[in-house]
């Protein structure tokens, strides 16, 4: 699957999707192969301020429990409860249905720092 | 790939596959190939096979080779004939346990003893420095190629492999034509055998594992189903300090067969019952896979110990694990929580195993 174009990334593999001030965040299609079978994600709850870079949610395989970085910083407003419900969505739609939180974004112009999927694509080799 | 690590006669097999490869026990080792979920489950329901390489051979011989090894190991092994083998225990003077093995007497006067990986050279001075006159011990540990071939199908995949060979039964120990171990032995739970080939053979009998039906797993889903079984894993589930009693490994502790190193405390603690139990917990719903290391915790609050090991499992999609934890807190039925980065997840105290392997047909 490549990595689609209308998103950015971040160098811990997670994808932003920006709509006006409010970005969707969830992991490359990338991390889901590495991760492997997703069993439990763990969600943020609504109101928390986070700060691009800080751990947010945690996706956990068999083997590991991964922590999800915020890519970019502001105010959780929306988490998936389907992907809490069905963790393996995370790995057959990483970036569709296997979303996993949204925020409303400080500073949009924040994201223009994240990769590119050409940029994604070329660091992941 | 760690260069530090001592590498399987089996890798190149592993990176043909794709595997992830992990350092373990001083090894590069797979953790799997596609899917942990996947591996587990083939080995459930058809077959898989296990690179085991990295785990040690010990050749015991001589006319004092049964009473030598009775006196350092719990189980009887005065009780195998030839071609018989027995799940044992290596004890310190103190009780706790060294490692866990399976000693197979195959002849009158030699044994073949399985040991950890990680155990090996341990386990070696351990008994060189107690060897005895009219006995000899070997590390055979490099020379051999290992492979655990596991799952309903297992039986299938040896005739395949080894047309008009039989394997031996359950728990047992013979020679194929060409010289190779088979073992009717394993750690999963479901039917199989372990098989060694010296180790510049090992990467052409995988490759007709492979052929004859069996999915390559990694030490991910080896973890998994062994935990469903509730078998202990030495490092985690059994150390120095903790005695078979403890573990509930009494079964393989035979405290009439005479003098052994260990012995005395497995007969306290078994008189007086011991203070601590290795704890089966099942979570009551659905919640983060617990792991080893994660603090339980009573209904009323208090923190009682620590998971040895745990795992979401995959044959019963909730969280098990494996806990010592005082005798109190051990009866079935007891609720206590599994405490996951600073959440509960409510648990019960049950029995193992935790999964049933279906009886075969």
């Amino acid at each position: 699957m490549s990595s689609p174009a209308d998103l950015r990334y971040a160098t811990s593999h997670e994808w932003v999707r920006l709509e006006g001030d409010i970005a969707t965040v969830g992991i490359s299609d990338h991390a889901q192969e590495e991760l492997t079978d997703v069993v439990f994600v763990e969600l943020p709850t609504l109101g928390r301020a986070v700060d691009a870079g800080d751990p947010t949610a945690v996706v956990e395989s068999v083997k590991a429990a991964s922590d999800i970085y915020a890519p970019i910083g502001g105010e959780i407003v929306e988490v998936n409860p389907q992907v809490e419900a069905d963790p393996s969505l995370v790995n057959t739609d990483p970036y569709g249905k296997g979303w996993i939180f949204k925020l409303r974004v400080k500073d949009a112009e924040h994201v223009t720092k994240l990769m590119d999927s050409a940029a994604y694509e070329a660091s992941i080799g | 790939m760690n260069s530090e690590f001592k590498n399987s006669p089996l890798e190149a097999a592993h990176v043909a596959l794709g595997a992830k490869i992990v350092p373990f026990a001083g090894w590069n080792m797979p953790v799997q190939y596609t899917s942990i979920i996947d591996e587990h489950t083939a080995v459930r329901t058809q077959c898989g096979i296990f690179d085991i390489s990295h785990m040690g051979q010990f050749i015991v011989r001589g006319s004092g080779a049964a009473t030598w090894l009775n006196g350092l190991l719990t189980n009887n092994i005065a009780k195998l004939a030839v071609g018989q083998g027995q799940y044992t225990l290596m004890l310190n003077e103190a009780g706790g346990v060294i490692d866990d093995l399976i000693a197979y007497r195959s002849a009158e006067t030699e044994f073949f003893l399985v040991v950890n990986a990680s155990m090996i050279d341990e386990d070696f001075a351990w008994m060189s420095a107690r060897l005895e006159v009219g006995v000899s011990l070997e590390n055979e540990s490099d020379q051999w190629a290992g492979m655990a071939v596991q799952g309903p199908q297992s039986a299938a995949v040896f005739a395949k492999v080894f047309p008009g060979e039989t394997l031996p039964l359950r728990n047992g120990i013979s020679k194929t034509a060409t010289g190779s171990v088979v073992c009717r032995t394993g750690y999963t739970g479901e039917d199989g055998f372990e098989f060694f080939s010296p180790a510049s053979e090992g990467i052409s009998y995988w490759q007709k594992f492979l052929a004859a039906g069996a999915k390559a797993c990694g030490l991910g889903s080896r973890d998994s189903l062994r935990l469903e079984m509730g078998y202990p894993l030495n490092g985690n589930d059994l150390s120095p300090e903790r005695s078979p009693i403890e573990a509930g490994l009494g079964f393989f502790c035979d405290l009439e067969k005479g003098e052994f190193v260990g012995r005395e405390t497995l007969a306290r603690q078994k008189a007086e019952g011991p203070a601590v139990k290795l704890t089966g917990i099942r979570y009551l719903d659905k919640g983060a896979p617990p792991r080893a290391h994660y603090p339980v915790v009573s209904a009323a609050g208090e923190v009682i110990g620590e998971l040895a090991s745990g795992v979401l499992s995959p044959s019963l999609m909730t969280g098990i694990g494996m806990a010592y934890l005082p005798t109190e807190f051990s009866k079935l039925g007891t609720v206590l929580n599994i405490e996951v980065r600073g959440k509960l997840f409510p648990a019960e105290v049950v029995k193992k195993p935790f999964y049933q392997v279906p009886t075969q047909s």
